[in-house]
């Protein structure tokens, strides 16, 4: 009996069968760190794809979200008692609204102009966390909390080491973040997010309010970034401004971009390729920026649809 | 009022150097609707070179030459092999691969010149000039002469030569440019020059006051490109403009409130004037057709 699987079944499967299967090709505990922060960006892109794939919206100042999830998990422990769970769930409330705010005029702009102003949104907060050294530690960075999650586990009879907690804990995010976008690729919402992608005008004149789609996909992209600047901190238990720099940013839309923007698994699929390469080309770090920036010209100018679909297409024949 | 007059010098010399970026953005996203985001590193390559030439005991004015000449040769090599080839990708895609770009020249650089910071001796030796009661380096007025020869070389250029009138029809509209047979690759070509050389041209002037290194091309490139915007992207007298006021921003923030907010409040304008003005001070505003 054959059923016909859905895309989004398909997709969440695949995840699935990723997440699971991997571990029994690491070699040694290391690599679930690495499938960790594989995950951990893959989060951060899944929003880029809502943001950019589906309602086509450029951000290139995503990374001040991550930077406010991330220093909430450090800050919110410590001055406000919170449980670093709940302080995940601060930075993403104030990601949020703050992307809320800002996002109604910054998305009357479009292409260049959009990337100006979400560049300078994020600039912004990265200065903040550098300069306000008495509060965030300045460049230095800033020590975090530990979730406590693993030593319940473990008082439970689940004995995770330290990589296999964070993988299994961030694979889960993953899966969840994936569900929700594919989710809501179907919805009404989605649907009219791609629509005004495609034409703003045409969207407007079938009645689509094309400036509330925006700020809906802005603002849960936003809290996908912050969500993922929460669980690297919590991870790292360390975080640095970094989390909120400019090329963090240009990192998040590079790995959608590269994967495939219009699909969460070819985001994914990005987000373990950059995330992977420099890791491989440790032992020729000095080439490091070299190989990056000639793999982000090369696949942007022989693969525009990005890796994954350029491979799925290759796979099928040409038949799409 | 010294103080005052203080904070303008500085202003308009950093100002001068982030126009001259900007005219780089402009010139070259006029031909080819790209913004190039590699052309901080044009700054960064500009400096490098000249010293590295100047190093090899080449005299400054010809180590000068020569590196502008190197840069051009680069941008006109990147049009080539990364720009021409991705004509018609979205703007994410552009951005990526002049990004791209910047990371890999970066990477050469570190490379090839290592990561230490480099300088030149200033062109007319470094007793600062004293006027009103500030003081000026006489690399400052480098600087500024700097910007306004290439402003106004440009400016003869696009409006009293063929050629430049050439890049100008192609900038308006590349099909019917065309069509009257202008070689609207060889525009492509020449803006590409032209850009990296203007960028080069700031960084061998820039060099002795602020030095160099690597990594220095990413500042320059994220505060030209936000010249370029502020001042409306695709019109000169807008980047020039860009400029001038983002680096008086600067330093009369640094100056009277926190030089550690000093690029905030560059920022906090640009996204006001934004908020207000969409197509920035000077920019065309563009209809849409449907």
């Amino acid at each position: 009996m054959t059923m016909k699987l859905t895309p989004k079944t398909a997709t969440l499967l695949v995840l699935v069968a990723l997440v699971v299967l991997s571990p029994v090709l690491f070699p040694s505990g290391y690599y679930y760190r690495v499938g960790a922060l594989i995950f951990v960006n893959a989060i951060a892109v899944t929003g880029i794809v809502i943001l950019t794939g589906y309602a086509g919206q450029i951000s290139l100042g995503h990374a001040g979200f991550a930077g406010i999830g991330a220093y909430a998990c450090a800050l919110a422990p410590v001055h406000l008692g919170l449980h670093p769970s709940l302080a995940l769930l601060l930075g993403a409330s104030v990601s949020a609204l703050l992307a809320f705010l800002v996002g109604r005029p910054i998305l009357r702009l479009k292409g260049y102009y959009l990337g100006v102003a979400t560049l300078g949104f994020g600039i912004l907060i990265s200065m903040v966390l550098n300069n306000e050294r008495q509060l965030t530690g300045g460049p230095d960075g800033i020590e975090v909390p530990e979730l406590g999650l693993r030593a319940l586990l473990n008082d439970m009879g689940l004995d995770l080491t330290n990589g296999q907690f964070w993988y299994w804990f961030c694979g889960i995010a993953v899966i969840l973040g994936a569900w929700l976008a594919l989710n809501l690729h179907g919805s009404p919402t989605g649907r009219a997010l791609r629509a005004l992608h495609g034409s703003e005008v045409a969207a407007r004149t079938v009645g689509i309010h094309v400036a509330r789609m925006k700020l809906q996909a802005f603002v849960v992209s936003a809290v996908y970034a912050s969500v993922s600047g929460s669980l690297l901190a919590l991870q790292n238990k360390f975080i640095t401004p970094d989390v909120a720099g400019f090329m963090h940013s240009i990192e998040m839309v590079t790995m959608a971009v590269l994967g495939g923007v219009g699909s969460v698994l070819g985001a994914v699929f990005g987000a373990a390729v950059l995330t992977l390469l420099p890791q491989v080309l440790t032992v020729f770090a000095e080439y490091e920026q070299l190989v990056l920036g000639l793999v982000m010209m090369l696949v942007m100018i022989f693969l525009p649809q990005g890796l994954l679909p350029s491979i799925l297409r290759r796979v099928r024949g040409k038949d799409e | 009022m010294p103080e005052l007059l203080q904070f303008l010098f500085s202003g308009v010399t950093v100002g001068a150097v982030y126009a001259l970026v900007a005219l780089g953005f402009t010139i070259i996203y006029n031909a080819s609707d790209v913004v190039n985001f590699a052309q901080g590193e044009f700054v960064m390559l500009g400096g490098m070179l000249t010293f590295v030439c100047q190093a090899a005991g080449l005299p400054l004015p010809l180590a000068a030459l020569i590196a502008i000449a190197v840069t051009s040769a680069i941008g006109v090599a990147m049009n080539k092999l990364a720009i021409e080839p991705a004509r018609g990708a979205p703007v994410v895609s552009l951005i990526i691969i002049t990004i791209g770009a910047s990371i890999f020249i970066r990477g050469g650089a570190q490379l090839l010149f290592g990561k230490q910071i480099h300088s030149f001796p200033a062109f007319s030796g470094d007793t600062p000039l004293r006027i009103g009661g500030a003081t000026i380096l006489p690399q400052s007025l480098w600087v500024i002469g700097g910007a306004v020869v290439v402003f106004v070389g440009l400016w003869l250029f696009f409006t009293r030569t063929l050629t430049g009138r050439a890049v100008l029809a192609t900038s308006n509209n590349r099909l019917a440019a065309q069509l009257v047979g202008i070689n609207t690759g060889f525009v492509m070509m020449l803006s590409f020059a032209l850009s990296a050389g203007i960028g080069a041209l700031a960084g061998v002037l820039v060099t002795p006051i602020t030095l160099t290194a690597y990594d220095v091309g990413l500042a320059f490139a994220l505060k030209g490109f936000a010249a370029a915007m502020l001042g409306g992207m695709g019109n000169p007298k807008g980047a020039l403009a860009g400029g001038f006021l983002l680096g008086l921003i600067e330093a009369l923030t640094a100056g009277y409130l926190s030089s550690q907010y000093k690029d905030a409040a560059a920022f906090v304008v640009i996204l006001l004037v934004l908020f207000f003005m969409p197509q920035g001070l000077f920019g065309a505003r563009t209809v849409d057709r449907v």
